[in-house]
């Protein structure tokens, strides 16, 4: 990572808990949690109240639903790390690898939920663009999306258009899939807490 | 869920008001991504809008400014946030508009 403190200037309690993820799941610990438990109550803490919440608090988007959001957003701000991380969340949660990769290589033919595609589509546009307009939002309704479920979405959207680009900005290391699908297994077990 | 606003105003008034390393004033410049110098500008900028551009380069950059790593880290921190809050302020109130009764 670019900033020095991020891997090594945690303290003494952290790097014992990272000593420990790294003998458990026998995987290097993930510069995502590095970030966050460096100096918690700036960022980490805070954040993670938000994306917990966001990720796995109760809505009608399925948590595989908010994880492909996740994904995607990632993917349209060309961030590798969380592209990868979260795809590998959301083929765990839907149990379904094909829908996660059709749905990240081509939004409008997979064989996904209309108003699933047109949060998608918009949440795409939002974070290419940084902006969308009524009409943008009335598609997704029109769709069938609720009021409350596109909240729900702008709040993922909100969450990994924050995450991305600190993994970017601060040089997240892409490791092997395994750390990835270990990452997986503890965020489905425990959320982002 | 639950309405995260709250949660969501925590996280800013933290990063933006609560201590830290960087002076409150630059938090708040490169949360807005407004009125910095080089060759912060630069930076905050690239976080703000594509962030995968961003190099060792401009993270030597600020170093070499002065910056010591925890303010770099604050002031990222801040840009990321500001720029997604911008996002998601914009959606919201475009979700408003479209729900609006007439």
């Amino acid at each position: 990572m670019r900033l020095a403190i991020l891997d090594s200037g945690q303290g003494f309690g952290t790097k014992v808990l990272f000593a420990l993820i790294r003998t458990i799941s026998r995987q290097p610990v993930l510069d995502v949690i590095k970030l966050v438990k460096y100096r918690a109550d700036f960022y980490g803490g805070p954040m993670q109240r938000v994306t917990h919440e966001v990720m796995r608090g109760p809505s009608s988007w399925s948590v595989g639903d908010r994880e492909l959001m996740a994904a995607l957003i990632a993917k349209t701000n060309g961030c590798e790390w969380c592209t990868k991380a979260h795809s590998a969340v959301a083929e765990g949660a839907y149990r379904d690898e094909k829908k996660v990769s059709a749905g990240l290589s081509n939004l409008e033919t997979s064989a996904i939920e209309e108003p699933l595609r047109a949060t998608l589509r918009m949440l795409c546009k939002l974070t290419r663009e940084h902006a969308v307009d009524a009409d943008d939002i009335r598609a997704v309704l029109a769709a069938g999306a609720s009021r409350q479920q596109i909240e729900d979405a702008l709040a993922v959207c909100f969450s990994f258009n924050t995450i991305g680009r600190l993994a970017d900005a601060f040089g997240f290391v892409v490791p092997g899939p395994k750390a990835f699908e270990a990452g997986a297994k503890y965020l489905l077990a425990r959320g982002y807490r | 869920m639950s309405d995260i606003r709250q949660a969501r105003e925590a996280v800013v008034a933290r990063i933006l008001e609560g201590d830290g390393e960087a002076s409150p004033a630059q938090r708040r410049a490169a949360f807005n991504n407004t009125g910095l110098g080089e060759p912060l500008r630069k930076l905050i900028d690239k976080v703000a809008r594509h962030a995968y551009r961003v190099t060792d380069e401009d993270i030597d950059g600020a170093r070499a400014s002065g910056l010591s790593e925890d303010q770099i880290f604050e002031i990222v921190v801040c840009a990321a946030i500001g720029q997604a809050t911008r996002q998601y302020d914009t959606a919201l109130a475009a979700l408003e508009a479209a729900t609006r009764k007439e």
